[in-house]
């Protein structure tokens, strides 16, 4: 099967049509990706949820008499409870299609990955469904985030960096 | 049967007897609402797991089309059917409760319509007076099956398609008034390097190219002789690829009206989150025998093709990077003068 369809003359077939050129083909009908729209909306919903959790940092800082540590973790803790509930209720997926690595990258995304997994495996049961398939999505952040944290931390000790510790 | 190239000839005009469809909520918001027997107003089709509601989709098409030909489950002589499900699971159920001795075949989404031309061929060949072909996708399971978890906050880029919930099953025999089932041209696994499996309908678009000029290939008939060809979910990337390729090969497309199911199903406009269409086994199945059927039973049209197109990939192929084996099928119903 000869691999170009660039003979002039030769009549048209789909047999000697080669990937390439059938690429060019399907390029053209491809509808134009919006990325300064998704740029923006990920901003927004992205940059919302960060503003959100630093209010209720600060909430939990005024009322509960927390310091900024203090009151890092309990924060996260009501931010994942959200993203559950609204992953739970159908919402979350409906936000993510807008603003997609808005919602995908805080911690919320993280939730929702979780959460969505277990809810769709209940039907296997709770070994074989939820508990072996919560970390289907969630399982690759994890496992290169301590990758990563290896590698940064072997630069550090290269470097002579002597990371500081907060006791 | 006469066999010319790639396509059967029904010479004993074996006859669509009566068709069935059952669909979810979103494609009861579409415009053929009016053409289907059943619409769920839920999702869930008032079952526990995504993988009953399908079954239950196809159960339930299929006593249907069993009551509207006025037959009773004993005399279904053969069932043939498939879904998108690992192992065809849905049909194997639906089978189990029909009793019929049953063939399981995987065309993907093109399922429809290899399991009516093979129901078709049956009758023809005097291999059985009454068969049963149908098929069913629901969009939970296919999302799970084939992408993430249902609630799984992902972004679909703008060429991603949307897998039909619901149902549709035929009834293919000797003698009565329906449709004829006048020629099938099966189709070969077609493949041109294309990997993203959110852009199946460019895709599937050269699959249903190739099995469009075969048959008009091996019938010496031409696009007039239907007053419509539609594709199966080639949707709103795929229609307009396949055109041009049809073009370039010379297959005067243009004589006749050339749709898509994917994009008949949904409300284009009004249901934006469908995205360049419909997809999935029910997606042509739905299509052909509820909204085509009732048209051809109603002499608005009175000839038809109906390409259905599938993507042949599994969840492990695109993930190991392999691009997208792909199909066509092309059954043609034809309403007697």
């Amino acid at each position: 099967m000869p691999a170009s369809t660039k003979n002039k003359g030769a009549k048209f077939s789909l047999d000697t049509l080669s990937n390439q050129d059938y690429k060019s083909i399907a390029q053209k009908h491809e509808p134009k990706r919006s990325t300064l729209k998704n740029c923006a909306f990920a901003f927004l919903i992205g940059g919302g949820i960060c503003l959100l959790g630093q209010a209720i940092q600060q909430g939990f800082m005024a009322w509960f008499d927390m310091s900024v540590k203090e009151a890092a973790s309990p924060t996260v803790a009501v931010l994942i409870i959200i993203s559950v509930i609204l992953t739970s209720i159908g919402v979350y997926d409906k936000i993510a299609q807008i603003a997609g690595a808005g919602t995908a990258v805080p911690v919320t995304g993280f939730a929702n990955s979780m959460c969505s997994a277990a809810l769709e495996h209940k039907s296997e049961g709770y070994v074989l469904g939820v508990g072996a398939n919560m970390f289907k999505l969630a399982g690759s952040v994890i496992v290169f985030g301590t990758v990563a944290a290896f590698f940064v931390g072997l630069v550090y000790a290269i470097l002579g960096l002597q990371g500081v510790h907060h006791p | 049967m006469k066999l010319t190239g790639q396509t059967w000839e029904f010479t004993s005009k074996p006859r669509l007897l009566a068709g069935a469809t059952v669909v979810g909520p979103e494609e009861g918001q579409g415009p053929l609402s009016g053409d289907y027997d059943y619409i769920y107003d839920n999702l869930e089709i008032n079952e526990k797991t995504w993988e009953k509601a399908e079954r239950k989709l196809l159960e339930q098409a299929s006593q249907l089309a069993i009551v509207k030909a006025e037959l009773t489950k004993d005399q279904i002589q053969f069932i043939i059917g498939g879904d998108l499900l690992n192992q065809i699971i849905s049909s194997t159920f639906a089978a189990k409760k029909l009793g019929a001795p049953y063939l399981g075949v995987f065309g993907a989404c093109s399922t429809s319509m290899e399991s009516l031309a093979l129901a078709a061929l049956l009758v023809d060949t005097g291999a059985a007076e009454r068969v049963l072909a149908g098929t069913a996708s629901h969009n939970c399971t296919a999302e799970k099956q084939f992408r993430y978890p249902t609630e799984y906050g992902s972004q679909k880029p703008p060429t991603a398609q949307y897998t039909v919930t619901g149902s549709g099953c035929g009834i293919v025999g000797t003698g009565g008034t329906g449709p004829v089932v006048a020629r099938a041209t099966i189709g070969r696994v077609m493949d041109l390097g294309i990997k993203d499996p959110f852009n199946m309908g460019a895709a599937m678009a050269p699959a249903a190219a190739d099995t469009i000029e075969a048959h008009f290939r091996d019938t010496g008939l031409t696009p007039e002789h239907y007053d419509l060809i539609v594709t199966g979910d080639l949707a709103s990337v795929g229609l307009p690829i396949a055109k041009e390729l049809l073009q370039k090969a010379e297959v005067p497309m243009h004589e006749t009206e050339f749709n898509d199911c994917g994009l008949l199903v949904y409300d284009m406009q009004k249901q934006a989150y469908v995205k360049s269409g419909g997809s999935g086994c029910g997606c042509s199945a739905v299509v052909t025998y509820g909204h085509l059927l009732k048209r051809l039973n109603n002499k608005e049209i009175r000839k038809v093709l109906i390409v259905a197109t599938g993507a042949l990939l599994s969840p492990l192929s695109y993930q190991q990077g392999e691009s997208i084996p792909c199909i066509a099928h092309a059954v043609a119903l034809e309403m007697e003068d």
